[in-house]
């Protein structure tokens, strides 16, 4: 029964949050609109632009070898992967003990290398920039996202998630000063991993400044909806992670049937927020230099270790 | 003798002297170097494959042990086969096996001195297994010099160049000043008394001041022949003068010897860990790995960049036993065990994807020429193979799950969590910023493959080549393949590797992992309790996989398959040449920004006017101008004073040896 319900529920999470991540690019874009006065395109726009993309005929260039064309497969399967793991509306998934949350830093690192190495493969000089800007990126963040991922950890002893969510879920409401620390680090990390501003701007095709758009310029059609669609499951995935790690709160277990509807609501109301949150701080945020992100995600490790000295000092 | 009743350790060293019957047969068939490539250095594979097969065997056999019938007189060989040998045998020879393979094929083009590179290299190889399965001082020591001596002249085989040749000098100074420092921890280990057996050595009782400089001894001088810093400048100088197979054997395997004795001595011989010699280990490691990286990350020959990598692999090993070690020093062998088997899985990983990544990059200095990445690019296209086998192999070192590199790094970031567990708070806070350590090289590792993978095999070819470039031949393949696969079992079933580490642990430290965390099955990889964390590489791939196909479908199914092929869009821009790509150089420019206090840079800036421009950077590694270009100096120095003595005269001689006589006498007095 048990078991059952597991897989029911793992099933029912990871296409809900596959088919509604392009929806939270929408709701995120639309509140940036509204922010910046504008009446925006509506939430639904990603939807359409898919279903754009799926239809044109793709073009490649002459040189693209067999990796270009798979990487968007590949990366469309790592972040399924990624959002079928993490305890969205229910903790207790079949599939969650595939990973713990260094494992699913490791799974973004796989999408990442290939995504580079995709930007490579044609030969253009924008590809090749957006690839060494794009991994500059992924070596700063990746250790400021493990140490708050670390630190966050430390407090249930343990980096599965589920049993994060389990852990800080069931006790009362306290404030761990190391967690907020985790927190903010995590949302810095989160800004520069999904290509927002303050580290890119996804709506840019400035030469000067994209770092994600440059390395995807070759690609079109079905495989540029594939990317697309993986990048809003990544930014998905990061926020439901971080809404695992700090914000655990109305979680169902697993064949907790009445819990569902509830869980279903929280989460839906908690991505609300976040993509409202995101907008707002992308409308009071410019984008800063390329070489002020090692300062910027410096700033996070800084901020994590912190937490983590805090955490050993303060609440042990 | 009957067959039923082979011991592991007799089949290990009958195996080992088949190695140097196959290498003096060599030079028998000196004349006829296709007898060499065609059947000496596939039996010799095949021996390999007999010697892993042996180890695997050992690993879950008691110890045995044997006294060899040679040696001085009165001083036998011991030699004795234990799980952690039986371990790094299984290394030896699973890895050897697959270099043996591609060794044939890669050699058909050098027919110059094969004999004699026959007998070099399979007197290397045997004097590996020998220096593993030694089981006194005495043996372990010749074969230890056996082993660096062969391997000298398997860096040299290319001596008619200068550089090779000094390669080869600084690789024999640095391995003999190692040698010596081992020599002398053994003589501390011995405390002058009994022999120089191991057991007599394990038997021995220090006081806490001598153990710490038995201690002190093994780690710098197995390190420099490990490559850990500062003594690591050997190796980015002899792995790319040697032939590729054998860089891959001098890097994958040789510097595995190094872990093995390193472990031997500190977990065997003195036996008693201090936490601080845990934390020394621990903070060479990490400094070992990020320095390795960064300097990595700066070059452009394909050999040299990987050769640095060795250095960073060192380093992550380290951190691995270093934990390992603080952890039993304080009293918690459980999270020790978990340390010791995440060190020893990574030298494995390492061990087999490092020597595939060397043979790759003899694969393409094989057919092309080139070992400048600078120069190569879109070779994907003209060796499809190559490019794949090297694929598996940057993913694999880059950490990346569903591949073997992901699993050790993993598991050494699970010991780092256990440091919660640790009493000192100061201890306690280092560990995870090791951890952090260990995090970023990871991160810098994937760029540094992007870049070595995008700049050789993707884009436009940078170089006019004369010919088209051919892909590996049939056995250059076989030997990548397996090595590949090698990756990708590891990487999928650690769960049957770490079962047979943990009966290493068992006999080497008498501490395994918790029953609950063995217990979980072939899929899931649980370290401590499946509460805490947990990893199935399986599901990883399978799903990724499931997700590849069913997309890949569906969108066929409701949309369509249409494809054109046409020049690439680059922005509208039509101008592009293969020049406006990245070079490696180019690729490595954050890292250049960001570290730049840490490389001493040298830069020749063109002026406005020059009308042809060159611009000509080096990137130079600090530690020669801060320690071995002073101990040179020094050096030379006091050989120039004692240079004095002599005179060239022979009255002057005789003086010596009577005042010589004359001191001894009141010495003894």
């Amino acid at each position: 029964m048990n078991v059952a319900s597991g897989i029911i529920f793992q099933v029912l999470q990871s296409v809900l949050v596959v088919l509604i991540a392009p929806l939270m690019l929408g709701w995120v874009n639309q509140c940036r609109a509204w922010l910046q006065n504008k009446s925006g395109a509506g939430i639904w726009q990603p939807y359409k632009v898919l279903n754009k993309l799926f239809h044109k005929d793709a073009v490649l260039a002459h040189d693209a070898s067999a990796l270009f064309r798979a990487t968007p497969y590949i990366l469309f399967g790592c972040m399924w992967l990624a959002v079928g793991i993490v305890p969205v509306l229910a903790t207790d998934l079949p599939f969650a003990p595939a990973a713990d949350v260094i494992a699913l830093v490791g799974l973004f690192a796989l999408a990442r290398v290939f995504i580079a190495l995709a930007g490579m493969d044609v030969g253009t000089s924008f590809g090749t920039l957006g690839a060494r800007r794009e991994m500059m990126i992924g070596f700063l963040a990746e250790p400021a996202m493990l140490m708050a991922l670390f630190t966050a950890s430390l407090i249930s002893h343990s980096t599965s998630l589920p049993t994060i969510v389990e852990t800080l879920g069931q006790r009362e409401f306290v404030i761990y000063p190391s967690m907020a620390f985790a927190a903010i680090a995590f949302l810095m990390v989160l800004l520069a991993e999904n290509a927002r501003i303050p580290i890119d701007n996804p709506a840019t095709h400035l030469e000067l400044t994209m770092i994600h758009e440059a390395m995807i310029l070759e690609y079109s059609a079905r495989h540029l909806a594939l990317i697309e669609w993986a990048s809003s499951l990544k930014l998905t995935a990061y926020i439901t992670i971080g809404i695992a790690m700090f914000l655990p709160w109305g979680i169902a277990h697993a064949g907790d049937w009445i819990g569902l509807p509830i869980a279903l609501g929280v989460l839906v109301v908690k991505l609300a927020l976040a993509g409202a949150g995101l907008a707002l701080l992308e409308t009071v945020s410019a984008k800063m230099r390329i070489f002020r992100a090692p300062e910027f995600l410096g700033t996070a490790f800084l901020l994590a270790t912190l937490g983590m000295l805090t955490h050993f000092l303060l609440e042990t | 003798m009957d067959f039923w009743s082979l011991q592991p350790i007799e089949a290990a060293v009958t195996l080992s002297v088949i190695w140097i019957g196959l290498g003096v047969l060599g030079l028998a068939f000196a004349r006829t170097p296709r007898a060499i490539v065609d059947l000496l250095f596939p039996a010799g594979a095949a021996v390999a494959l007999a010697l892993a097969l042996t180890g695997l065997w050992a690993m879950s056999a008691p110890a045995s042990t044997a006294i060899l019938p040679a040696g001085l007189p009165d001083l036998p060989f011991h030699v004795r086969l234990d799980p952690l040998s039986g371990f790094f045998l299984l290394l030896l020879g699973g890895v050897s096996f697959g270099i043996s393979l591609f060794s044939s094929g890669y050699f058909r083009v050098h027919a110059q001195g094969l004999g004699l590179l026959c007998v070099q290299y399979h007197v290397f190889l045997a004097s590996m297994a020998f220096v593993l399965i030694a089981d006194d001082a005495y043996l372990f020591m010749v074969t230890w010099e056996s082993m660096a001596l062969s391997s000298y002249f398997l860096v040299t085989t290319e001596h008619h160049s200068e550089q090779n040749r000094k390669a080869g000098f600084i690789y024999l100074l640095i391995a003999h000043l190692g040698a010596i420092s081992i020599l002398l921890s053994f003589g501390v280990l011995h405390g002058g008394h009994g022999d120089y057996t191991f057991d007599a050595l394990r038997q021995a009782e220090l006081n806490g001041f001598w153990a710490t400089i038995a201690f002190l001894l093994a780690f710098f001088g197995f390190g420099a022949k490990a490559g850990m810093l500062p003594l690591h400048a050997w190796l980015p100088e002899a792995h790319p003068a040697a032939p590729s197979p054998v860089s891959a054997l001098m890097s994958g395997v040789m510097l595995k010897t190094a872990i093995y004795g390193m472990i031997r001595v500190i977990y065997d011989l003195i036996g008693d860990i201090h936490w601080e010699w845990g934390l020394t280990v621990l903070l060479f490691g990490a400094a070992t790995s990020l320095f390795g990286v960064l300097f990595a990350l700066m070059q452009h020959d394909l050999k040299r960049l990987l050769a640095y990598h060795s250095v960073e692999n060192i380093g992550i090993i380290l951190i691995g036993i270093g934990l390992s070690m603080v952890f039993i020093g304080s009293g918690h062998p459980v999270a020790g065990v978990l340390g010791l088997i995440a060190g020893l899985y990574h030298t494995l990983n390492h061990a087999v994807f490092k020597a595939l990544l060397f043979l790759g990059a003899g694969a393409i200095l094989n057919s092309t020429g080139l070992r400048n990445l600078n120069e190569m690019g879109g070779l994907i296209r003209y060796m499809p193979h190559t490019a794949f086998y090297f694929l598996v192999g940057a993913l694999a070192i880059s950490a990346l799950p569903p591949l073997n590199g992901f699993v050790s790094e993993w598991l050494t970031f699970q010991a780092s969590l256990q440091a919660p567990l640790l009493e000192s708070s100061v201890v306690r806070s280092i560990v995870p910023i090791v951890a952090a350590v260990l995090a970023l090289s990871g991160a810098l590792t994937g760029m540094c493959f992007v870049k070595v993978y995008g700049v050789a095999f993707l884009g436009q070819h940078r170089h006019q080549l004369a010919e088209r470039p051919r892909d590996a031949s049939g056995w250059e393949r076989a030997g990548m393949l397996w090595l590949a696969l090698g990756c990708l079992a590891l990487g999928l079933l650690p769960v049957l590797m770490i079962g047979q580490l943990n009966s290493v642990s068992q006999a080497l430290i008498h501490a395994s992992l918790s029953n609950e965390a063995m217990a979980s099955g072939w899929l899931w990889l649980v370290p401590t309790s499946s509460q805490q964390a947990s990893y199935s590489p399986v599901v990883f791939l399978l799903v990724i996989a499931a997700v590849f196909g069913l997309t890949y479908l569906v969108v066929r199914q409701i949309y369509h398959g249409r494809l054109r092929r046409s020049d690439p869009w680059d922005c509208g821009f039509p101008e592009q040449t293969p020049r406006m790509e990245d070079t490696a150089d180019g690729f490595g420019q954050p890292i250049r920004h960001i570290f730049a206090p840490i490389f001493q840079i040298h830069r020749e800036i063109p002026r406005p006017d020059d009308p042809a421009p060159v611009f000509r950077q080096e990137v130079e590694d600090r530690h020669w101008q801060w320690m071995y270009l002073p101990i040179a100096r020094f050096a030379d120095f006091l050989s120039g004073h004692f240079g004095k003595l002599q005179q060239g005269r022979i009255s002057v001689y005789l003086l010596y040896s009577f005042v010589t006589l004359i001191a001894l006498l009141v010495f003894v007095q």
